[in-house]
């Protein structure tokens, strides 16, 4: 059933035009930015910060005001349908818009999140040679985002979908001369197109049995279609394995490490806050077609609650700042996954909207140090940063403490709404949460401790570390007051749907739920907080499990492997059948063959009119034998 | 004797006409000839054609050689036309050298 709450008697923008255009306004303004810096502003680096920052401040703004309107008023505005592709009967697509409180909510996140980290972006790329091209690829991924968010068709909600892949392949190759980035953007295109294509086929499977895209008339039209639950447990899966790729959830989780590789505002935006909780947003978004399947729903709760696991463990040996996070993304994003697969949308929601807050300013605080130790990312080659960079400090602890759930910040709430729906579904998934959950907070501690505690280490680079410019520190404080407070205001997912039957949790799991993350940061320090810390206690512990973890269980390897040999394999089967069957054979034959011919008849065309004569005496002479004697 | 002259005759008369023209354009090398040789071919046809015509009783096939008639003096004009046209460009009437679509 789909709680999320949207007003019925819909006011649609009747009483005057200026709602209407707000909301299409709301989606184009990024476009027309991106356009405009595309066509005209390419010199000017200050008139193409201007017109990207301006445009998501635009639709900040109109997002808040709908918002508003909503909460105080009660009025949705809902712009009619434009008919955009309609073929004969059967296909009548339309570009139309979604305004319910999830999508709200989501373009609240988006706007907000996006334009702290556009003002970020001011401070961290200039200088950059390609200062505008970032701008109008930020604003093009602006665009397309709101686009998934609005959608209110299948349809619509894929184009987007591919819009984001493109703006996010255009960023995380954004300095393409350097190798590894160009190879990260292409690795990362393909490997959520893999998860896309089962999107499709299980978007197109939905049509073929209920004829339409919409989401509305899907959810009245689904459960009276009688499908079995076979089919029904397949178009979900199919639908889910879009959200496995653009939410990097195992095994397409390969691409969000590598996608490290962009400029570090573009990982907070894109690999952090936005892009990669388009998967979880979808998902909420067809719950109703989900949840019915007990198939698919228990798969998406384990792979969810599995990836959760596996990408905290990977995250604690990592030695790349952003790395870490990377894979911390992953296991937050497979808290979300989970929660839906449990049956959790609104417990997602409010995860993916504190998750958007506190990773965000994490990767922003990242890239503060980043730029302090000159485009260094080693934390080994960190320590004692925090007397040099003091609000990057403080604004990335506070990050770090709300991503390990340490009440009262926000993560506490969100994870903990997760956390208790697991204990009351599924007690082996919660065991796997509650895990990660501590090692959430054990990997978290242990960058912070290394990057900004102890002695330090690189003490050349120490003594040339400085705080970044205040256009690059306003929007984390801004980031850190939201990731404090947020989760105070409890009415985030009331106003997502119908508040859940609380089940009354004796105290010893509300206890022991917050002494988890203080275990997990208690045993980070006790490891980590010293003037020269090391790995070499947990390695000397963990043995071969460390290589493992280490090496990202191998999971690159395995992929790589795959694909020289079978993949490789199929390659040159194909190459050769193509090269000698195809083209030799077949073209190449037909080409000669015609050759010889033309080369063969063409002695018989002397010119000699002699010739001609008697080849046509000899032939009507042998018609007449044949007609008359024969 | 009495006039034995049948339909055969006429006929043979009539092959033998038409193999003769046929010879004619494939053997001579002349232009000019050659066309001679092809109208010799039309009147083979003309004189089977008179030959049905009177031993079958129907006047139908000596109307068609009248039409031949008029047909082979307008392409005789034509033809002619076309060969004085070749000569001036070619200097030749010869059919061994005129062997090319080209002028």
């Amino acid at each position: 059933m789909n709680g999320w709450a949207s007003i019925s008697g819909t006011d649609w923008g009747m009483n005057g035009h200026w709602p209407i255009c707000s909301v299409w306004l709301l989606l184009f303004t990024p476009l027309g930015a991106a356009t405009l810096i595309a066509l005209f502003a390419q010199k000017s680096k200050w008139a193409s910060a201007t017109l990207s920052i301006g445009a998501v401040l635009v639709s900040f703004a109109l997002s808040l005001r709908l918002f508003l309107l909503f909460v105080l008023k009660g009025i949705a505005h809902r712009p009619h349908p434009i008919h955009w592709l309609v073929i004969g009967k059967t296909v009548n697509i339309e570009f139309g818009m979604t305004t319910d409180s999830l999508a709200m909510l989501m373009l609240l996140v988006v706007t907000g999140v996006g334009a702290a980290i556009h003002i970020y972006s001011l401070g961290y790329m200039k200088g950059d040679p390609g200062f505008s091209r970032y701008f109008a690829c930020l604003s093009l991924f602006t665009f397309s985002m709101l686009g998934i968010v609005i959608s209110s068709n299948f349809i619509q909600m894929f184009i987007f979908w591919e819009l984001v892949g493109l703006s996010s392949y255009l960023l995380i190759g954004f300095w393409f001369e350097k190798p590894s980035a160009a190879e990260a953007g292409k690795k990362a295109f393909m490997v959520t197109r893999i998860g896309d294509f089962g999107m499709m086929l299980g978007i197109l499977l939905l049509w073929s049995y209920a004829g339409t895209f919409n989401f509305i008339e899907l959810q009245q039209k689904v459960p009276t279609l009688g499908l079995s639950s076979g089919t029904l447990a397949l178009i979900g899966a199919l639908i889910f394995c879009g959200a496995v790729g653009k939410s990097a959830q195992f095994p397409l989780h390969v691409w969000l490490p590598d996608a490290m590789e962009g400029p570090t505002p573009v990982s907070a935006l894109i690999h952090a806050a936005t892009m990669v909780a388009a998967g979880v947003y979808m998902l909420c978004r067809v719950s109703w077609l989900i949840l019915p399947s007990a198939t698919a729903s228990e798969l998406i709760a384990w792979i969810g609650g599995f990836t959760a696991l596996m990408a905290a463990t990977i995250a604690i040996a990592q030695n790349d700042i952003k790395r870490i996070l990377a894979y911390s993304t992953l296991s937050q994003l497979g808290y979300m996954v989970m929660a839906v697969g449990l049956g959790g949308t609104t417990p997602a929601m409010f995860h993916l909207t504190m998750h958007a807050f506190f990773k965000a300013l994490l990767f922003l605080g990242a890239g503060s140090v980043i730029l302090a130790m000159h485009h260094e990312q080693d934390i080994w080659k960190m320590g004692g940063l925090w007397k040099k960079i003091p609000i990057t400090f403080w604004t990335f602890l506070i990050g770090a403490v709300a991503l390990a759930g340490v009440p009262p910040l926000s993560g506490f709430y969100s994870k903990d709404e997760i956390l208790l729906l697991a204990f009351e579904r599924n007690h082996v998934l919660f065991v796997m949460a509650t895990a990660a959950a501590f090692l959430t907070a054990y990997y978290i501690g242990r960058e912070v401790f290394v990057v900004f505690l102890g002695k330090p280490r690189d003490q050349h680079a120490y003594d040339h570390a400085h705080e970044s410019p205040l256009v690059m520190t306003l929007p984390l404080i801004f980031l850190a007051v939201l990731s404090i407070i947020a989760g105070w205001y409890s009415k985030v997912p009331d106003f997502l749907g119908p508040p859940r039957e609380a089940e009354h949790h004796s105290l010893l799991l509300t206890a022991g739920l917050i002494a988890v993350p203080l275990l997990g940061f208690l045993t980070a320090a006790k490891i980590y907080w010293k003037a020269q810390p090391s790995d070499a206690p947990v390695k000397a512990a963990l043995g071969k499990l460390w290589t493992l973890v280490e090496n990202k269980y191998y999971v690159d390897e395995l992929y790589h492997w795959i694909v020289k040999y079978i993949q490789g394999t199929i390659a040159i089967v194909c190459d050769v059948f193509d090269r000698w069957i195809l083209q030799r054979l077949g073209i190449g034959g037909l080409s000669v063959g015609t050759g010889l011919l033309g080369k063969t008849t063409r002695l018989l065309q002397t010119g000699s009119i002699s010739g001609y004569a008697f080849l046509i005496g000899l032939g009507v002479t042998v018609i007449i034998y044949y007609v008359v004697v024969r | 004797m009495t006039s034995a002259l049948t339909l055969n005759h006429y006929l043979v008369v009539s092959g033998l006409l038409f193999a003769l023209g046929i010879a004619g354009v494939i053997i001579r090398r002349n232009v000019l000839v050659i066309y001679m040789a092809l109208e010799m071919n039309l009147n083979a046809a003309n004189l089977a054609l008179v030959a049905f015509s009177k031993f079958n009783k129907i006047v139908d096939g000596q109307i068609l050689v009248f039409f031949i008639i008029a047909i082979a003096a307008a392409e005789v004009a034509v033809g002619l036309a076309i060969i004085v046209a070749l000569y001036r460009r070619k200097q030749t009437v010869s059919v061994d050298e005129l062997t090319t679509m080209r002028l």
